[in-house]
C-alpha cells in the first residue's frame, strides 16, 4: 500500500486551469522529484497536498485512508484539515522561519503548542517541554547546526536557515516531507549544504517529494521523477529513466536546456 | 516678581490637578482603544462573503443544465461578480472608520455628550457633573482613537509576509495560535513608529475635551485668565501648560525608543 495516493487532482485559479488530472502514488521510504519549468503547476501541487490550496477535483489518500475528497465536504472541515496537514511537512523556497524566535524555538514551537492539547500537559509540563527541547536540539545537531541553536534567523546564512526549516518540518514527524524548490533562493555554494542534508534524509529512507530545478540531484537522489508541463504530468517513472532516457519529446526539450546550461 | 512668586504655587497646584485629569483621559483612552482598534482591524479585514457560495452554486447548476441541453456555459457577469465580492462585515467596519476619521474629534465629543440627552426620553444618560463629562470624553476618545489604531494595526498585520502564516498552517497551528505566536510580535515591531505618532498626538488631543468642560490642564491654565483660586488676569499659566505636555511626551518618546530597541533583536 502506498503512503500517498493522489488521484485526479484538478485545480483552477479563476478560469485558468493550473492542474489537470494529476495522479500518482508514492511508496514508503521513496523520494519523488517533481521537475518542470516555472508555471507548470509543481508548486501548486505541493500546496494542494499541504492544504494551502484546495483542489477542485480529486482525492488524496495517506496510508490508505482518504484525507481529502473534493466531492465530499466532510473531508474539508477546517478543524480536521489542521490535523490532516500534519501528515505532510513543507519546506518553503523562502524558508519562512519565524524571525522572532531562535533556531531552536523555530523547531520546537509547533510541537509545544500541540503538546498543550495533551490531557496530561499540565501535570507533566516540565518533562514534556524538556523532551521537546531535547528532540529539537538533536534535530539541529543532525542538520549540523548544534552551535547555532540560539541564533536568530537573521544571524544565519541562507543555507543554515533552510536547514533549520528542514529541522522544523521534521520535528512533527510527517509521513511525507515536501520541499518546494528548497535551494532556489540560495547561491551555489549554499545550495550544496542543503542538498547534502536532503540527500542524507533520502539515505535514511525519509518519504519525500522534492520540487526542484537541480536535475543532477533529482537523478541521483530521487527514486521517482515526475515531469510536469502546463498543469499536467507529461512523464513519470524511475528517476534515471525519465532524466537520462525521456520518452516524451516535451521532456527531452526541457532537459536539453539544462544539459546546455 | 513678588506677584509671580506668590501665584506660582497656586498655579502649579491647579495645573498639576488639571494634568492628572489629562493623564486619566489619556490612560483610559489607551486601555480602551488599543484592544478595540484590533477588533476593528479584524473586522475591516474580514473576508466573509455570504453571497459567494449561493451565486457560484447557482451558476454551477445552471451550467450543468446548459451542458445537458448542449447550450453554451455562462460565466458570472458584472452583477454576479459584485454579489460574489460583497463583504458586509468589511464594508461596515470600513464605513465606521471612514465616518470617524472623516469628522472632527471635537464634533464627536459634542455629539456624544449632548445628543443622547436630546433624543432619549429619560434625558442625558451621562452621570451629572465631572464624572459624566469624563465618561463622555472617554467614550468619544476611545472610539476615535480605536479607528486610527485599527488602520495602523491592519497595515502591521498585512505587512507580515503571508509565508509566515503559511508556515504556521503547515505546522498544524490554529488561526489563533498563528496570530498570537507568529504574527503578533512581528506586527508590533512594525507598528511601533506609527503608533508612537498617534499616541503622542493623543496626549495633546485630550485638551479638546475642554469643549465639554472637562477640566484638563489647558482648562486649568486658562481659568487663571478668567479668575480661579482668587487669581484672575494671568496669561502665563496657560502657556506654562505646554511644559507639562513637553515633559510627558519626552518621557513617551524615551519609552518608544526603548521598545524599538527591545524589538530590534529580530528582523
Amino acid at each position: 500500500m502506498p503512503v500517498l495516493d493522489v488521484q485526479h487532482i484538478e485545480k483552477h485559479f479563476g478560469s485558468t486551469r493550473v492542474l489537470e488530472d494529476i495522479s500518482f502514488s508514492l511508496d514508503q521510504g521513496q523520494a519523488l522529484a517533481i521537475i518542470g519549468s516555472s508555471g507548470s503547476g509543481k508548486t501548486t501541487l505541493l500546496r494542494c497536498l499541504n492544504f494551502l490550496e484546495k483542489p477542485d477535483q480529486g482525492t488524496i489518500a495517506v496510508n490508505g485512508s482518504v484525507i481529502f475528497d473534493a466531492a465530499d465536504p466532510d473531508t474539508q472541515k477546517e478543524s480536521e484539515v489542521r490535523k490532516k496537514r500534519l501528515h505532510f511537512g513543507l519546506v518553503f523556497q523562502s524558508f519562512n522561519l519565524f524571525p522572532q524566535y531562535t533556531a531552536l524555538k523555530n523547531v520546537t514551537l509547533a510541537k509545544e503548542l500541540l503538546a498543550q492539547e495533551r490531557p496530561d500537559f499540565k501535570q507533566n509540563k516540565k518533562q514534556i517541554l524538556d523532551e521537546i527541547e531535547a528532540e529539537g536540539r538533536t534535530l539541529l545537531e543532525k542538520m549540523g547546526l548544534s552551535e547555532r541553536a540560539n541564533h536568530y534567523p537573521s544571524q544565519l546564512s541562507g543555507g543554515q536557515q533552510q536547514r533549520v526549516a528542514i529541522a522544523r518540518a521534521l520535528a512533527l514527524h510527517p509521513d511525507i516531507l515536501c520541499f518546494d524548490e528548497p535551494t532556489s533562493a540560495l547561491d551555489p555554494e549554499l545550495t550544496g549544504e542543503v542538498l547534502k542534508v536532503i540527500r542524507s534524509l533520502a539515505e535514511q529512507k525519509t518519504t519525500m517529494i522534492i520540487v526542484t530545478h537541480e536535475m543532477a540531484f533529482a537523478r541521483d537522489v530521487a527514486d521517482q521523477v515526475i515531469f510536469m508541463d502546463g498543469g499536467v504530468i507529461v512523464e513519470q517513472g524511475p528517476a534515471r529513466d525519465v532524466i537520462e532516457r525521456p520518452k516524451e519529446e516535451r521532456t527531452r526539450q526541457f532537459l536539453s536546456r539544462y544539459a546546455q546550461g | 516678581m513678588d506677584k509671580f512668586l506668590e501665584a506660582l504655587p497656586v498655579v502649579v497646584n491647579a495645573l498639576n490637578e488639571g494634568f492628572l485629569q489629562t493623564l486619566k483621559l489619556f490612560a483610559v483612552t489607551l486601555v480602551g482603544a488599543l484592544p478595540l482598534g484590533l477588533l476593528i482591524a479584524f473586522g475591516s479585514m474580514s473576508r466573509l462573503a455570504p453571497l459567494a457560495r449561493p451565486v457560484h452554486w447557482w451558476f454551477r447548476r445552471r451550467n450543468q443544465k446548459a451542458a445537458q441541453a448542449q447550450q453554451p456555459e455562462r460565466s458570472p457577469g458584472r452583477i454576479a461578480r459584485a454579489l460574489i465580492a460583497f463583504q458586509p462585515i468589511r464594508l461596515l467596519f470600513r464605513l465606521v472608520v471612514w465616518v470617524i476619521r472623516g469628522t472632527p474629534l471635537m464634533l464627536q465629543l459634542l455629539i456624544i455628550f449632548y445628543i443622547p440627552g436630546y433624543v432619549l426620553d429619560g434625558g442625558s444618560p451621562w452621570p451629572s457633573g465631572d464624572p459624566g463629562r469624563f465618561l463622555a470624553a472617554a467614550v468619544a476618545f476611545i472610539i476615535n482613537y480605536a479607528c486610527y489604531f485599527s488602520v495602523i494595526y491592519r497595515g502591521g498585520i498585512e505587512g507580515v509576509p503571508v509565508g509566515q502564516q503559511e508556515a504556521g498552517q503547515v505546522l498544524g497551528m490554529t488561526k489563533g495560535q498563528i496570530f498570537r505566536h507568529v504574527t503578533l510580535l512581528q506586527m508590533i515591531k512594525r507598528i511601533v513608529p506609527p503608533m508612537s505618532n498617534e499616541i503622542i498626538t493623543l496626549v495633546k488631543d485630550t485638551s479638546l475635551a475642554r469643549i465639554i468642560s472637562f477640566q484638563e490642564v489647558i482648562w486649568a491654565g486658562y481659568a487663571f485668565l478668567k479668575g480661579s483660586h482668587g487669581i484672575s488676569g494671568l496669561i502665563w499659566p496657560l502657556f506654562f501648560t505646554g511644559l507639562y505636555f513637553l515633559v510627558f511626551n519626552g518621557l513617551l518618546t524615551l519609552l518608544f525608543g526603548w521598545v524599538e530597541k527591545k524589538l530590534s533583536y529580530f528582523q
